[in-house]
């Protein structure tokens, strides 16, 4: 393996990727104050979890089964409240115990 | 004073990420390196990229003996998502915030890192930002690290149930507002249906991976933003 292209390579990955992290950070430094643009800003957030989340979710365990139980356990904590890290492990425990049963 | 306390706060909002990012990294590294890579390369990818798809499109393409210009574009258009996340983020971090603080936070845009930041109430500040950063870095090159050396620890089980945690904290955070707010729970619903629609439709299944993504979020939130434009006063809960 040669490994100066390897490490290349690897500078242009991280260096594409910081741009494009970077460049509306340090572009947008006030704020806006166009009333659609501030809406469609405010969510994004929600579309684009939502978008990587589905249906992918059902691919991440290796079986749809155990995904579509760790789901179900996912929304149903997040719709009760739950924080981050509960509906996290929440869902890993779902998944782990329908893996036992499926 | 304040900044310490920020810090730390955003410490505890890191550790869960962290602690999902060990599971995947561990992955990443176990096939990196058993597909040829040298476990320091894994790992500065990692520390480099902090990104999931991205970096292990990259790494394929690099053992592929794919041309620099393909890895830069392949990388760019998975990664696309970022800019508009940190577009976001933008409007979320202290006005006040001075350029080469912003150029350090913008390096730890993730998924996982905007969702958690979108969540947290209020104007983010640098010292909060760098708190919820430190662990995932730290995570997720570690995690590429250890599953570099150690080539299959991870019973199948285990792993499986670790791989949904990252999506877990996803739906943390869209479910809540989504109960509350009519126009939210239309936004991810809308995306949902968009996303899962590109993925099986047979004449569209080609825009699957980062231009999919893109394009959902461009257009579901182009259209909610329409049909319900958010007031300033509305935004501050």
């Amino acid at each position: 393996m040669d490994m100066t292209r390897v490490l290349i390579s690897v500078g242009v990955m991280a260096g594409v990727t910081y741009l494009i992290r970077m460049l509306p950070m340090a572009a947008v430094r006030k704020r806006i104050e166009n009333v659609t643009v501030r809406s469609f800003l405010y969510y994004v957030p929600y579309a684009v979890l939502s978008a990587m989340t589905f249906p992918d979710i059902l691919e991440a365990t290796g079986s749809a089964a155990t995904a579509a139980v760790g789901t179900i356990a996912a929304v149903a904590l997040a719709f009760w409240g739950k924080g981050l890290l509960t509906v996290a492990v929440g869902a890993s425990a779902a998944v782990y115990l329908a893996s036992l049963l499926f | 004073m304040r900044e310490k306390k920020e810090f730390i706060e955003g410490l505890k909002d890191g550790l869960p990420i962290c602690l999902g990012y060990l599971s995947v990294s561990f992955a990443y590294g176990m096939r990196a390196v058993l597909a040829g890579l040298p476990l320091g390369v894994a790992g500065l990818i990692s520390l480099s990229n902090l990104t999931s798809a991205g970096q292990f499109a990259g790494t394929n393409l690099i053992l592929a003996g794919g041309t620099c210009l393909e890895i830069a574009v392949t990388t760019l258009v998975i990664n696309l998502r970022y800019f508009l996340m940190s577009l976001s983020l933008s409007q979320k971090v202290e006005e006040k915030m001075p350029l080469r603080k912003r150029l350090a936070v913008s390096f730890g845009v993730t998924d996982e890192i905007f969702a958690v930041s979108m969540q947290h109430p209020g104007p983010l500040s640098a010292a909060y930002m760098a708190g919820m950063i430190l662990l995932p870095v730290a995570g997720w090159t570690g995690g590429t690290l250890i599953g570099g050396m150690a080539t299959n620890l991870l019973p199948e089980r285990l792993s499986g149930a670790l791989g949904i945690a990252l999506y877990g904290m996803f739906i943390a955070v869209i479910v809540p507002p989504a109960r509350k707010s009519r126009p939210v729970l239309f936004t991810v619903v809308f995306a949902g249906l968009c996303s899962i629609g590109i993925r099986y439709l047979p004449w569209i299944k080609e825009l699957s991976g980062g231009w999919g993504i893109i394009i959902i979020t461009i257009l579901v939130s182009g259209i909610a933003a329409v049909l319900f434009p958010v007031k300033a006063e509305r935004e501050e809960e």
